[in-house]
């Protein structure tokens, strides 16, 4: 379990990481679609902060946060969004697709709702086997317009499978606000109709995310899954590509006042938790190790041509022909 | 030895590798209680329990994504979706997970997972239960996919499809489940990897695989009747193809007619026809025919189906014709 200083740190490390991202993104550095969480970050911050690290989590494409929190180096993350050979996945999956097993990270998935069933069928491996460990499940509220949402939190509920369902609510599915894409915008009420526990919670407010989580993933750790929304916001663009033409910066502007790292800074000062000062020093912590990971991703190599049809087959290239 | 069924020699299959493997289950619809849509776990459910013998919703893709998740957590999932029409609800995972996620990982997530589906028309089911998809399964580079048409391959490629490290699909024809034969009561050894001579002929091949391998093996009876010796190849696995018994079986008799009841548009017909032409172009003495599906979604009354479906008569004059005795 981390504690609040902990946690106000590692929303800097993905804010900072991010910044670093978007900046390295217009230098041209780093290509593909990439997804900021900016905003979003007491989301990943408090729910991996309550799992064990044998848990296991499953993220979306905006998953750089999630994998830097699982226990990724910021090395391999930002060599993965290099497309660098010591990536997290090789330099094969790029910024939507990290992946570290030995961190319990699956992935990184590009498809709107395509990881939930991969993490029933994680929970369902290890209810099997007798093991504890639990899933969580990141999606965002798209998601939930997607069958698959519907299928996994039944099957989840029928089953008594060990997964926590996190939907991050920012409000829009890429550009599609969630009042133009579903009836009934409840989405914790709509959960409980499959039988599980469901909570929405303050999605800026790591304080509330962590109590909520740690139920969940308790819960969940006894069998029974269930769900939290968290209402969060993201401040940046869906993508590098999106001209924000479906929403207004005043309510970007609102939303900024409820900054998550500024909400949690100012308890801590408040409660004496963090000196005065600390703060800057502890982001300039995080700078000099987002420098660290550039300067790592930048010397890493780049994988051989002759090795381009590696891992379709463990056997090797030949068995698929 | 006894005489089985291709479904009893499936069913066979799966229990004993339930009975030699703690991770094997079986998942999908109606296979428990009900004992399978065609009636190849009959049997198991009693045997294994509801934790082993799994029935699920009818929740194609939550089900094979779970197979994926439990694949990748150690176990070794069989998953049988009712129809290859239904299969394409779980499209999304076969392909963007299933056969994607070793590669997009870097290589640290494998998935061991056997995907068992009926395939395939003749028995009047119409337009949405019929159809032959596993041409475009093929087509998918991650993805293994098996086509029994035997009595020995329906016992025998469960096994070697369970030890594999990556995602194999069993395409069983359901017009082949009631097909029976001698097998020997331990399992059968197949690999996975070769096609098979079901027929030796030096005149003409007949390449096939599947439910067109009875058609074939009759065509061939029906052109020895007029003296042409026809050699059937057994294509067995479509990925990988078995290029190098094509080549083989095209050197020998340099025609080939490539029977398969998928569509003939960007079939798999297509792809072999293009293999022979790249890897054996000098041994043939005529074009590589194609004997496939017409291009239409199988209707239910039988005459039009049988006339959409590859025939006996239609290989047999496909055959001929490329001999210039048509």
């Amino acid at each position: 379990m981390r504690d609040r200083v902990e946690l106000l740190r590692d929303m800097v490390l993905v804010r900072q990481f991010e910044e670093r991202c978007a900046r390295l993104y217009q230098e041209a550095k780093i290509r593909g679609f990439v997804h900021l969480y900016v905003g979003e970050e007491a989301v990943a911050a408090a729910v991996m902060g309550v799992l064990q690290p044998r848990d296991r989590a499953v993220a979306t494409y905006r998953d750089h946060g999630h994998a830097l929190l699982k226990g990724v180096s910021p090395e391999a993350v930002m060599a993965e969004m290099y497309g660098r050979v010591d990536g997290c996945s090789g330099g094969r999956g790029g910024s939507m697709h990290l992946f570290d097993v030995a961190h319990g990270l699956y992935g990184g998935h590009g498809i709107v709702g395509g990881g939930l069933p991969i993490a029933v069928g994680l929970a369902l491996a290890d209810k099997l086997q007798a093991r504890d460990r639990v899933t969580v499940c990141f999606f965002g509220e798209g998601a939930v317009a997607e069958g698959e949402f519907h299928e996994c939190l039944n099957l989840a509920a029928l089953w008594s499978l060990p997964v926590v369902f996190c939907c991050e609510n920012n409000l829009y599915a890429m550009g599609t606000a969630l009042e133009r894409s579903e009836a009934d915008t409840d989405l914790s009420v709509r959960a409980a109709t499959y039988g599980l526990a469901a909570w929405s919670v303050d999605g800026m407010d790591v304080d509330a995310v962590t109590h909520t989580a740690q139920r969940a993933v308790e819960m969940a750790r006894g069998g029974a899954p269930c769900f939290v929304e968290c209402r969060t916001y993201r401040f940046r663009a869906h993508s590098m590509y999106d001209p924000e033409l479906y929403r207004d910066r005043a309510e970007v502007e609102r939303w900024r006042e409820r900054d998550p790292i500024d909400l949690h800074r100012t308890r801590l000062e408040a409660s004496g938790d963090l000196e005065p000062g600390a703060f800057d020093a502890m982001r300039a912590g995080v700078d000099a190790a987002i420098d660290r990971a550039v300067a790592f991703a930048e010397s890493s190599g780049l994988e051989p041509l002759d090795q381009l049809t590696r891992h379709v087959y463990a056997a090797g290239p030949e068995a698929g022909r | 030895m006894s005489r089985v069924t291709c479904r009893d020699a499936m069913g066979r299959a799966i229990r004993r590798a339930l009975l030699e493997d703690d991770r094997v289950f079986l998942m999908g619809e109606d296979v428990g209680r009900y004992g399978g849509c065609f009636g190849v776990s009959k049997g198991l459910y009693d045997e294994f329990g509801p934790e082993r013998i799994r029935d699920t919703p009818l929740s194609e893709s939550a089900f094979v994504g779970a197979g994926i998740g439990a694949a990748i957590a150690g176990m070794r999932p069989i998953v049988e979706i009712m129809t290859c029409n239904f299969s394409l609800l779980a499209l999304d995972q076969i392909l963007n997970n299933a056969a994607t996620l070793r590669h997009m990982s870097g290589g640290q997530i494998g998935v061991p997972l056997v995907i068992r589906m009926t395939t395939g028309g003749g028995r009047q089911l119409a337009a949405q239960h019929s159809h032959s998809l596993e041409g475009w399964y093929a087509h998918i580079p991650g993805l293994t996919v098996l086509t029994p048409a035997t009595v020995e391959d329906f016992a025998g490629m469960l096994g070697p499809a369970l030890a594999d490290p990556d995602p194999v699909l069993i395409f069983e024809h359901g017009g082949l489940y009631n097909v029976d034969a001698e097998l020997p009561d331990e399992d059968p050894a197949v690999d996975i990897n070769k096609a098979a001579v079901r027929r030796a002929g030096q005149d003409i091949s007949l390449l096939t695989y599947g439910g067109s391998l009875p058609k074939c093996m009759a065509a061939a009876d029906e052109l020895a009747a007029s003296g042409i010796e026809a050699e059937v190849i057994d294509l067995r696995v479509l990925r990988p193809l078995d290029d190098e018994a094509i080549v083989t079986t095209v050197s020998r008799t340099h025609r080939a007619v490539v029977v398969d009841e998928g569509w003939r548009s960007g079939g798999i017909g297509a792809e072999i026809s293009a293999r022979i032409m790249e890897q054996a172009f000098w041994e043939l003495d005529a074009p590589v025919a194609r004997v496939a599906t017409a291009e239409v979604p199988l209707p239910y009354p039988k005459h039009l189906e049988d006339a959409a479906l590859p025939s006996v008569p239609a290989i047999v004059g496909a055959a001929k014709e490329l001999l210039g005795r048509g």
